[in-house]
C-alpha cells in the first residue's frame, strides 16, 4: 500500500497514467471512437486540411488520419505487450532455471545472455526482423529474442539473493520441494522489480517497434502502424506536414507516459535509489535508444 | 594492470565467439533457401539444377558445424563473403559506406559533450531552480522523442522554414548539423542528468565539506574537487554511447539519406543481402564489445578496487 501512495504521490506519474489511459481506451474502443474506417481509400479527398468530417485531415490516400491513429494505438499496444509478455517469461524462466539448478546449465544460460548483450539491440532486432521478413508476429519474435536476456540476468541474481535468505533455507529444512518453492517463494520476491523494469521497456519497446516499422521493416502498410504512417508522410512532408507529425507526437506521448510511469514505479518501490547514480539503468535506456 | 588485461581479454575469447556462432546461426533463421535467394537476386531461373549447383558453389551441402568453422576461418581472415547483389566483398562495401558514419558518429559525441557538461553542471549547482527543471524535461523528451520523427521536424523547422541548412545530402560540414542534433538529443539528455547525480553525490562528500572548510575558494572546491570526481560516470556513459551511436545512426541515416553503413544495412535488408547483414551485426557487435573493454580498462586504471577483483565480482 505504501509504493501506491508513494507512486500516486508523483504528479508526473498522474500524468503519464492519464495518457496511458487514454491510449488504452482508444485501442480497446478504436471501432467506436474512430469516426471513419481506417482503411477507407478515397483519392477524391486526399492530402485535406483538418477540419470538418476529417479533424486532422485526410493523408495522400484520403484516409482519415485520426482514425489511423486511434488503430494505431491498438497496433503499437498489443504488438509490444505481446513481445514484453513473451521476451519477459523467457527471460524469468531462464534466469530461474538458471539460479535454481546453478552448475553447467547456469554457466551456460549466463554465457548465452552475455554473448546476446554483446549485440547493439536495435541492430540485432533489425537483422532478425530483416531475416525472418516484416510483419507483426516476426516483431514480436525478435524483439522478444533481444530482450530476454536483460531479465533473465535480473532474475537470476534475484533467486540467488533469496536462494540465500533464511525463510527459504527454512522452507528447504521442512521438506518443500524445489518447483513449489520456487513459485511460492522466490518468484513473488524477484517479480516487482522485474515489472517496473518491463513497464519501462514497454515505452522505448513501442519505439522500436515504430522505429522498425519506419524503415520499412516493420509492420506493413496499409496497416495503420505509427512509424509506418510517418514513413507514408514521408514524400507529402514538405506540403502536409500533419501526416508525419501526428503519428510522431502519438508515438512521443505514448512512450513519455511509460517512461513517466516506471521512472515513479522505480522510485516507489526503491526510495532511496532516486538520487543515486543507476548506471546500469541509464545503460539500459541507452540501449535502447531509437 | 598488464594481470587485469591480460584477464579481461581472456575473458573476451569466449564471447567473441559466442557473437561469430550466433551471427553465423542468424542465417539459418531465414525461412527460405539461401541458394534460391541468390539466384532470384541475380535474376537466374529458379530450376532444381541451379538450386543444386548454387548450394554446391555455396557449400550449403556441408554439415552445420564444418560451414560455421569455415565461415569462421575466413572471418578471422577478415573475408566476410561477397555481396549477393554486387558480388563484392562485403567488408570493403560496409568500410567504403563507413567514413560518413563515422563523421556523423563524431560530430555527435562532440555535441553531446557540448551539451551535457555545462547543462549537467549548471543542473547540479542550481539544484530545483529552473533550469534544473527544464533539464528534467529535456531527459524525459530525450527518451521518448522517436529519432525518426525528431529528425523530421528539425528539417521542417531548420531547412525547410529557416532555410539554415541543406535539407538532404552528405557534400558539406553543413549537412551533419540536423543529423548530428537528431542522433545527440537523447544521449544529451541522459548524459545531463548522469552528470548532475554524480555531482549532487560529490558534492555532499566529506572532502567537499573539508575544502570548503579550509576556505578553499567555491570556483577551486567545484573545479577541483567536485567536477573531477564526478566525471568518472560520464567517461564510461560515454564510452558506451559511442558504440550505441552507431545502432542510432541506422535510423538517422535513413531520414536524412545519409549514405553511411546504417542506411547500407537497411537496404542490404530490403534486397536480403545476408552477407551484408552478417557482417554489419558481427562488426557491431565486435565493436561494441571493443569500447566495453576499453571502458572496463580506463575504469581499472582509475580505480584500483575494480582492476584487483573485488568489486566487480561481488556487484555482479
Amino acid at each position: 500500500m505504501a509504493i501506491l501512495q508513494r507512486l500516486l504521490a508523483h504528479k508526473l506519474a498522474w500524468i503519464g497514467l492519464g495518457i496511458i489511459l487514454c491510449v488504452t481506451i482508444a485501442a480497446i474502443f478504436a471501432p467506436l471512437i474512430a469516426p471513419h474506417d481506417p482503411f477507407q481509400v478515397d483519392l477524391l479527398k486526399k492530402l485535406q486540411s483538418p477540419g470538418g468530417a476529417f479533424p486532422l485531415g485526410t493523408d495522400h490516400l484520403g484516409r482519415c488520419i485520426l482514425s489511423r491513429l486511434i488503430y494505431g494505438a491498438r497496433i503499437s499496444l498489443s504488438i509490444a505487450v505481446a513481445a514484453m509478455t513473451l521476451g519477459v517469461t523467457l527471460g524469468l524462466l531462464a534466469g530461474m532455471v538458471a539460479g535454481y539448478v546453478g552448475g553447467k546449465l547456469d554457466a551456460l544460460i549466463m554465457r548465452l545472455c552475455d554473448v546476446l548483450l554483446a549485440f547493439p539491440q536495435l541492430i540485432l532486432s533489425l537483422a532478425i526482423v530483416g531475416i525472418l521478413g516484416a510483419g507483426a508476429f516476426n516483431i514480436v519474435i525478435a524483439l522478444s529474442i533481444a530482450q530476454w536476456a536483460w531479465y533473465a540476468r535480473i532474475m537470476r541474481s534475484k533467486v540467488l539473493w533469496v536462494k540465500e535468505s533464511n525463510f527459504v533455507k527454512a522452507a528447504i529444512v521442512s521438506g518443500t520441494r524445489s518447483f513449489p518453492l520456487m513459485l511460492k517463494h522466490v518468484l513473488p520476491h524477484a517479480i516487482s522489480e522485474i515489472i517496473v523494469l518491463a513497464s519501462l521497456d514497454l515505452g522505448v519497446t513501442i519505439l522500436q517497434i515504430s522505429g522498425l516499422s519506419f524503415l520499412g521493416l516493420g509492420i506493413q502498410p496499409p496497416t495503420p502502424e505509427w512509424g509506418a504512417m510517418i514513413n507514408d508522410g514521408r514524400e507529402f512532408f514538405r506540403s502536409e506536414p500533419g501526416i508525419m507529425f501526428y503519428p510522431g507526437m502519438m508515438i512521443f506521448m505514448t512512450v513519455l507516459a511509460f517512461n513517466l510511469v516506471g521512472d515513479a514505479l522505480r522510485d516507489a518501490l526503491d526510495p532511496r535509489s532516486s538520487q543515486r547514480v543507476k548506471m546500469e539503468d541509464l545503460e539500459s535506456k541507452l540501449q535502447h535508444q531509437v | 594492470m598488464q594481470h587485469y588485461i591480460v584477464r579481461r581479454i581472456l575473458q573476451l575469447i569466449p564471447v567473441l565467439l559466442g557473437i561469430s556462432l550466433i551471427t553465423f546461426l542468424l542465417i539459418q533463421l531465414m525461412p527460405s533457401d539461401p541458394a534460391i535467394v541468390v539466384l532470384r537476386v541475380n535474376q537466374v531461373p529458379v530450376t532444381e539444377a541451379a538450386i543444386a549447383a548454387m548450394r554446391e558453389r555455396l557449400g550449403l551441402n556441408r554439415p552445420l558445424p564444418i560451414q560455421y568453422f569455415d565461415w569462421l576461418w575466413h572471418v578471422l581472415h577478415l573475408d566476410f563473403g561477397n555481396s549477393y547483389v554486387t558480388g563484392e566483398p562485403v567488408l570493403q562495401e560496409v568500410l567504403h559506406y563507413a567514413p560518413v558514419t563515422l563523421k556523423l558518429t563524431c560530430f555527435t559525441a562532440i555535441l553531446i559533450l557540448l551539451i551535457a557538461l555545462p547543462a549537467g553542471i549548471l543542473a547540479a549547482l542550481y539544484k530545483n531552480s529552473m533550469f534544473d527543471q527544464m533539464s528534467r524535461m529535456f531527459a524525459y523528451t530525450g527518451t521518448a522523442i522517436p529519432s525518426f520523427w525528431l529528425g523530421f521536424l528539425l528539417i521542417y523547422l531548420f531547412s525547410l522554414k529557416l532555410k539554415l541548412f541543406p535539407v538532404m545530402g552528405s557534400g558539406t560540414l553543413a549537412h551533419f548539423v540536423l543529423p548530428a542534433i537528431t542522433l545527440a538529443w537523447g544521449p544529451a539528455a541522459i548524459c545531463t542528468r548522469l552528470l548532475r547525480s554524480s555531482m549532487l553525490d560529490s558534492l555532499s562528500q566529506n572532502y567537499v565539506l573539508y575544502a570548503r572548510a579550509r576556505g578553499v575558494f567555491e570556483r577551486m572546491v567545484i573545479g577541483q574537487h567536485v567536477f573531477k570526481n564526478a566525471l568518472l560516470p560520464v567517461v564510461t556513459f560515454f564510452g558506451l554511447s559511442f558504440a550505441h551511436l552507431l545502432s542510432g545512426a541506422v535510423i538517422v541515416e535513413n531520414v536524412f539519406a545519409l549514405p553511411g553503413v546504417g542506411r547500407f544495412m537497411v537496404k542490404a535488408i530490403l534486397s536480403r543481402d545476408y552477407p551484408v547483414i552478417q557482417c554489419f551485426v558481427c562488426l557491431s557487435a565486435f565493436l561494441f564489445v571493443s569500447v566495453n573493454l576499453i571502458v572496463d580498462l580506463v575504469y581499472g586504471y582509475l580505480d584500483p578496487r575494480i582492476r584487483l577483483g573485488g568489486v566487480n565480482e561481488s556487484a555482479h
